[in-house]
């Protein structure tokens, strides 16, 4: 009795150290790279620290000037917000209408869908210079087109504070849209094929289909997509990198650009630290209001 | 007896009508889609068609489509300007490195979170979890300055490191480990099967669909990665593709011809890559985008 007790103690702490040995090197990595870089982070936020002279202490000063004084910081948020507003609901809306176009039995689907997953899998930075060439204001494909049908004075494109906004939206837009269309795709998949036949039976238009049955039941997917795309959003860097190095008159400078700049080319690390720790802030808020208030439109069965 | 009759003319009507709806929405689904495919696709085929064009040929206006004679020896030139060779090894060595070491972290940790018991063991992976909220920002200066506290500036330690453990490849596996059945691995267990043995012989080969879905993520978003390699390499023997050719393109800006060349030779890889492995990314887009849900 009390052998068959000890043997299982012994079986189980036996468990708990090969736990810890399996767990040990993403544990290791873990904390090194993950949560002591966090709290590390903070201490970073709280210092005035240029790599090359000691850390200072300087408090919430860095906080507080990213809060009160800093006008470049307001204008990296502007940005970043108007991204957002151009790219999430147009991004959202492109990959659900490409999506539902390649859920039909149409002959070649799949090469479509290949066609249309290609700039997904090109990289930022290649697909970035390609599309300033496309945007070169004189030699550029595409007011090339737009002179074509007809327009005189096509936009200056990347070196116009109006239209540089509107040019990295659309380019996101379509280098984003084939990784949107699968995620909707298989939402799509997942729709019980006998709601649409009961649909039929009673008669119900495409149209009425479409509101009634695929977009509440695709609302979960929805939702999810529109949650990745403004963490996107928010985390976006390489494309003014690569295609306006924030211009002109940083109209293309994000956040992520602007802690870019802070830390890795003015080597000011407590400053950028605190930009980034606001960032997780506003991150955090917005998917936090997301998931509070899903339960108005999203529906799960 | 004839009310059926006409009842069931109607539907065969109706049906017939319907298919022919069908058909002919399938048709103008079919050419919206080759519209916008053209579209999509046009940019890449613009820039082979630029790529091959002689010195000052590309500002020829109204653009000419195909470049005459097409001058190949403008990817020699690119290749030659900047180490390329180079790059796309230091890309292929580092992404290949971080995809097996994030693998095999992950994937040992995430069977001691899904099939051991360990005092702690829920509380660690909600701190797991938990940082996945973190955006990459937050942790970017201090990695920053720990690898350099460590010298491992233009290093691979320090692009391959901070990829190798990954609290989203150890939560996606271990949701994936949940689902195997314990029957087999208990049955190991009474036949003297190791626990290292279980997951290795076991576990592992039943979770193929898993691995490869992470591997091919990993790998993906390795080789595409910009921000973490741009500040720890500066070397250009150390670059890997994608910096190299912001580093080429700050170089070359004018010769539009050479920079595409040049932004070619980058871009084949991912899409060989893709190529080979294409219905792995849509399973695995489900299998990682939506597992959560």
């Amino acid at each position: 009795m009390r052998g068959g007790q000890q043997r299982r103690r012994l079986l189980r702490q036996r468990e708990q150290f090969e736990a810890w040995l399996f767990l040990a090197p993403n544990l290791a990595g873990f904390f090194v790279f993950t949560v002591f870089a966090v709290v590390f982070s903070l201490w970073i936020s709280l210092h005035e620290w240029d790599l090359f002279n000691p850390p200072t202490f300087v408090g919430v000063a860095n906080f507080a000037k990213l809060l009160t004084r800093d006008a470049n910081l307001r204008r990296a948020l502007w940005n970043t917000v108007c991204f957002a507003l151009g790219i999430v609901p147009l991004g959202t809306a492109v990959a659900l209408a490409l999506a539902l176009l390649v859920n039909r039995a149409v002959k070649g689907v799949t090469l479509f869908r290949t066609a249309l997953y290609i700039p997904s899998v090109s990289s930022t930075i290649a697909i970035g210079i390609v599309w300033v060439w496309l945007l070169d204001p004189q030699f550029g494909l595409v007011n090339w087109f737009l002179r074509t049908i007809g327009v005189a004075h096509p936009p200056d494109w990347l070196s116009s504070t109006l239209w540089a906004k509107p040019a990295l939206i659309l380019m996101d837009v379509w280098k984003s849209a084939g990784y949107y269309m699968v995620i909707f795709l298989a939402g799509l998949q997942g729709i019980p094929e006998q709601l649409y036949e009961a649909a039929l039976i009673d008669g119900a238009t495409p149209w009425r289909k479409f509101w009634s049955i695929t977009l509440p039941l695709l609302s979960p997917t929805i939702f999810f997509v529109v949650v990745m795309r403004i963490i996107g959003v928010f985390n976006m860097f390489e494309l003014p990198y690569i295609m306006t190095l924030g211009g002109p008159a940083g109209s293309t400078e994000t956040m992520v650009f602007y802690i870019y700049k802070n830390a890795f080319e003015w080597f000011q690390m407590g400053y950028a630290a605190a930009i980034a720790w606001l960032l997780f802030l506003i991150i955090f808020a917005v998917t936090y209001v997301q998931f509070r208030y899903q339960r108005r439109w999203v529906t799960y069965d | 007896m004839t009310r059926e009759i006409r009842t069931a003319g109607v539907v065969v009507t109706s049906a017939a009508r319907r298919a022919a709806k069908e058909r002919l929405g399938n048709a103008a689904v079919f050419v919206l889609l080759s519209i916008i495919s053209v579209a999509t696709v046009l940019p890449f085929l613009w820039t082979i068609s630029s790529a091959l064009k002689g010195p000052g040929q590309v500002f020829d206006y109204p653009p000419r489509w195909i470049p005459s004679p097409a001058h190949w020896e403008n990817f020699a030139t690119a290749w030659n300007r900047v180490p390329f060779g180079r790059f796309l090894l230091n890309s292929t060595f580092v992404a290949c490195s971080v995809v097996f070491l994030r693998l095999l972290t992950s994937s040992l940790a995430a069977y001691a979170f899904a099939r051991m018991r360990f005092p702690g063991r829920d509380a660690m992976f909600l701190l797991y979890l938990g940082t996945l909220m973190i955006p990459g920002q937050v942790t970017i200066i201090p990695r920053f300055i720990l690898v350099r506290y460590l010298h491992w500036l233009d290093t691979y330690t320090a692009m391959i490191l901070p990829g190798a453990f990954s609290a989203f490849g150890t939560f996606l596996l271990r949701q994936f480990f949940l689902t195997l059945p314990y029957e087999l691995e208990d049955a190991a267990r009474i036949d003297g099967c190791s626990r290292l043995g279980v997951y290795w012989h076991i576990i592992l080969p039943l979770s193929r669909p898993a691995l490869v879905a992470l591997g091919i993520f990993t790998f993906e978003g390795e080789w595409n990665a910009f921000l973490w390699p741009l500040i720890v390499a500066n070397n250009p023997m150390k670059m890997p593709v994608q910096v190299g050719l912001a580093f080429f393109r700050g170089m070359y800006s004018t010769e539009w011809e050479i920079m595409l060349a040049g932004t070619l030779i980058a871009l084949v890889p991912t899409l060989v890559v893709f190529a080979a492995g294409q219905r792995y990314f849509t399973k695995g887009i489900a299998l990682s985008g939506l597992g959560g849900r």
